[in-house]
């Protein structure tokens, strides 16, 4: 290919706040390809196309669109360049047909009717071209998600795009809703389209894509050709290998079963099943890891062991039985039955940012009657308590009186971590400890859940962070598509086995 | 009651809805846009204010028009200020320009005019003047129909025709132009406007404006063609009455036209029987003039079906992912 790539972009940098998520980023995308862009989630590929479809301006960098250098300050210059986006969640006027929804701002005069009766032919001529037949008088709501999603890219091809963006396609589709949409890539693609793949998904990267580029942590870690890569190598380069951390630990001392799951099944509010019918348990004295890429059902498990949402099948907490979907499902319930939850997004589940420390600490034990005065809270004691758990737990400042936004990451961490464990419960529900934590917290934090395994409680980590697996795990479960795809033990396996049951390969003869 | 009286209760009817339909109009096209207006009694309030006493001063009901138009404008843009571009709490500007608009007019009447509040009765020239339709006079003998034109169609003044004229307008712009389709997108998803390349914030202000222009016909109406001059809260809540109706019209132009109406006729029964007899109790006035408030309530209250908002009303729009 001597052509002039259809889309360069040249030190792209981007920031929120103190959040880096994009940092110098460089990416060629040859025309008439399929280009995958793989990371996790918050790795920076939304904030990237983002920019590219001009809703967001980057801080530095350049863009060439078919080797010309070209400003993209709205949404507008990208429509006139030749790209179209389908993002993650659909911008469509739900109760507007099809068809309106299609010459939405391309409309040709100031009256409806000709540009109605134009865009209903163009889209009989691109039904037939690319097999995306969807009934243009129909109106969006009633439209089952995927033929939105037609809708989306029929408003691209419409507007003349040749360049399509396709922010995590898949994630609210069937499987063979999946599959058609890659058909249509596909056909988009023999058409000479250039398309940018968005995803989380090694298989969808692996399937469909002629290059790949891996994002991690806001940077592009590379880009290499599809048919030269694995499963396997991508898992290694989303994750990424870090310092390996190490612990302390003695052998664990593993007593009776604490947590004991079976069949357990969750749907989420799409109607999309995300954890699909597994079973396992945690004893008193051991801490299971569950690795996975992000995405693939972890986050659901966490919640619905901690209440916050339903499910089916059967939780038993020390032999009895756990309410899943009643009245005595939710996160209150668990606490007293001597679960403790640490969610994996603390700045959203684990904390009133915008609340100071100590009430940070009361929430969800705040009925604690050490907490009461009557009928009224006892707020001194409350920070006399807050104080003594963030000295304990080196929280820096340990001054309770400050709102929990103005802690760095690390120190919100062991606020969340020090309000959970010294409630001293049986078991212990952990979701990434230490995701943007700095090195020295992290150590700290590990040994904090150590310390507490060899209490004698039963502690369920996840994690997408292999290292962090390897170091605290004494057994590890692999979760891919909602399913546990194995258990193994972490001395007797490694983070190639793991990267391929994590792709959603598990080699039988191991 | 007989045809004549009808006919009357009718005519009065149409008189007393203009108002409404004007100010629910002017809601229509803000709340499509997604801008909760609850400031629509405040520009009223204002734009008659302003437009008795420009009448007042100059002899002129066109400037009288221009200034009440004008003043309601002002308004608006205070409200689109607060809510559009500082993303502000829509229902708050709401209210503080209610507040705003019922102290200043009062405050600037005793101020001009030293009535007391009021502004001087508008004589002439001064007043939106009732206009006799061709034949009026020759048909009014004509059985049946004849009085129906005569009375009820004919001798309005011409804000009464404007206002009914509205109604098919704003839905022909609504629905068969590139704006209406944009603007009823716009209070839908604006997300959808703004990837389809498209200002949000442009569409906004565009329906706020619209809002203030149709507000200030509203509130110019009340003052020189309604009655003959301002006097203190003369929009007498009318604004909310609007809103109810617009919410029982769910947001469509026709049907506001019925609500409207429907508020109309019985604030006409109203003035007309001040005491109703039915069989052995005495309705008393107090009971009739409540009673398009109490419907207010009762429709608000959603007891007339679910009537669902635009979807992206009340919200400012913040970009995200």
């Amino acid at each position: 290919m001597t052509s002039a790539p259809a889309i360069e972009l040249k030190g792209i940098s981007k920031a929120f706040g103190p959040v880096q998520a994009n940092k110098d980023i460089s990416i060629r995308v040859m025309p008439g390809t399929i280009h995958g862009i793989i990371g996790e989630n918050g790795a920076g590929k939304s904030t990237l196309m983002s920019i590219l479809y001009g809703f967001y301006k980057a801080d530095k960098g350049e863009i060439f669109i078919g080797g010309k250098k070209t400003l993209i300050p709205d949404s507008q210059a990208a429509i006139a360049a030749g790209i179209g986006m389908v993002f993650q969640h659909f911008k469509l006027v739900e109760n507007f047909t099809v068809l309106e929804n299609i010459i939405l701002g391309a409309e040709d005069g100031a009256l409806l009717r000709p540009s109605l009766a134009k865009a209903r032919q163009s889209l009989t001529d691109l039904a037939s071209e690319y097999g995306l037949d969807v009934d243009p008088d129909a109106i969006v709501e009633n439209l089952s998600v995927g033929h939105q999603q037609r809708v989306e890219i029929l408003k691209a091809l419409y507007r003349q795009a040749d360049i399509l963006i396709l922010d995590e396609p898949t994630g609210v589709l069937t499987p063979t809703e999946a599959d058609q949409l890659f058909r249509i890539l596909n056909r988009l693609r023999e058409e000479g389209k250039t398309i940018i793949l968005i995803t989380h998904k090694l298989r969808e990267i692996m399937d469909t894509t002629d290059t790949v580029s891996v994002m991690r942590r806001g940077e592009m870690t590379a880009t290499v050709k599809t048919s030269e890569t694995s499963p396997a190598g991508l898992a290694e380069l989303m994750v990424g290998r870090k310092v390996l951390l190490q612990v302390d630990k003695v052998p664990a001392k593993v007593g009776a079963t604490v947590l004991e799951v079976e069949n357990l099944s969750v749907i989420d509010d799409k109607g999309v099943e995300r954890v699909k019918g597994i079973s396992l348990d945690v004893k008193a004295g051991e801490i299971l890891g569950i690795a996975g890429v992000a995405g693939n059902g972890q986050s659901e498990l966490l919640e619905v062991l901690g209440g916050i949402t339903s499910g089916t099948g059967i939780i038993r907490v020390n032999g009895q039985d756990i309410d899943l979907t009643g009245k005595f499902s939710d996160g209150r319930s668990r606490r007293a039955r001597g679960i403790a939850h640490v969610p994996e997004d603390r700045q959203r589940e684990g904390l009133i940012m915008d609340y100071m420390a100590w009430e940070n600490t009361a929430f969800g034990y705040h009925h604690d009657p050490a907490y009461q005065s009557g009928i009224l809270m006892n707020n001194a004691a409350i920070r006399a308590d807050t104080e003594a758990k963030m000295q304990r737990f080196d929280v820096r400042p340990p001054n309770p009186k400050l709102t929990a936004k103005n802690f760095s990451g690390g120190n919100q961490q062991k606020i969340v971590l020090a309000r959970e464990i010294e409630r001293n419960p049986d078991l212990l529900l952990i979701g990434q400890p230490t995701r943007g934590v700095d090195i020295g917290a992290i150590e700290f934090i590990h040994k904090q859940i150590v310390a507490l395994r060899d209490q004698g409680k039963a502690i369920l980590l996840v994690s997408v962070e292999l290292d962090e697996i390897f170091v605290l795990s004494d057994r590890v479960a692999v979760m891919f598509d909602g399913k546990i795809m194995g258990f193994r033990d972490p001395a007797q396996t490694d983070e190639k086995e793991l990267g391929l049951m994590m792709a959603g390969i598990v080699e039988e003869a191991a | 009651m007989d045809f004549l009286t009808m006919i009357q209760v009718l005519d009065s009817t149409v008189r007393l809805a203009t108002p409404l339909l004007l100010a629910c109009l002017a809601g229509l096209f803000s709340e499509r846009a997604g801008i909760f207006d609850i400031g629509l009694e405040g520009k009223m309030l204002a734009a008659a204010f302003f437009s008795a006493a420009i009448a007042a001063m100059t002899g002129s009901v066109w400037l009288g028009l221009l200034a009440g138009i004008a003043a309601s404008l002002v308004l608006s843009a205070i409200h689109g200020l607060a809510s559009i571009t500082f993303r502000g709490n829509q229902l708050i500007s709401g209210v503080a320009i209610n507040f705003l608009a019922a102290g200043m007019t009062v405050l600037i009447a005793q101020s001009w005019f030293k009535q007391g509040g009021r502004t001087p009765s508008l004589m002439g020239g001064g007043r939106f003047n009732p206009i006799e339709l061709p034949f009026a006079e020759a048909l009014s003998t004509v059985p049946f129909l004849g009085p129906i034109y005569a009375e009820l169609i004919s001798g309005h003044s011409i804000l009464v025709y404007v206002a009914f004229a509205c109604v098919p307008a704003t839905w022909w712009l609504l629905f068969r132009t590139r704006f209406g389709l944009r603007l009823r997108a716009v209070g839908e998803n604006p997300a959808a406007v703004d990837t389809a390349g498209v200002s949000v914030v442009g569409l906004r202000f565009a329906a706020v404006a619209i809002c203030g222009l149709l507000c200030g016909i509203a509130g110019a109406y009340l003052a020189t063609g309604l009655q003959a001059g301002f006097v203190k809260d003369m929009t007498a809540g009318r604004g909310f009455i609007a809103l109810a109706a617009l919410i029982f019209a769910k947001w469509r132009p026709w049907y506001a036209l019925s609500a409207c109406l429907l508020f109309g006729f019985l604030q006409a029964i109203a003035l007309r029987y001040q005491n109703i007899d039915l069989w052995a109790f005495t309705v008393p006035v107090q009971v009739m003039d409540a009673l398009p408030y109490i419907l207010t309530v009762v429709i608000l209250a959603g007891f007339v079906g679910k009537a669902i908002p635009p979807r992206a009303g009340g919200e400012p729009y913040v970009k995200e992912r």
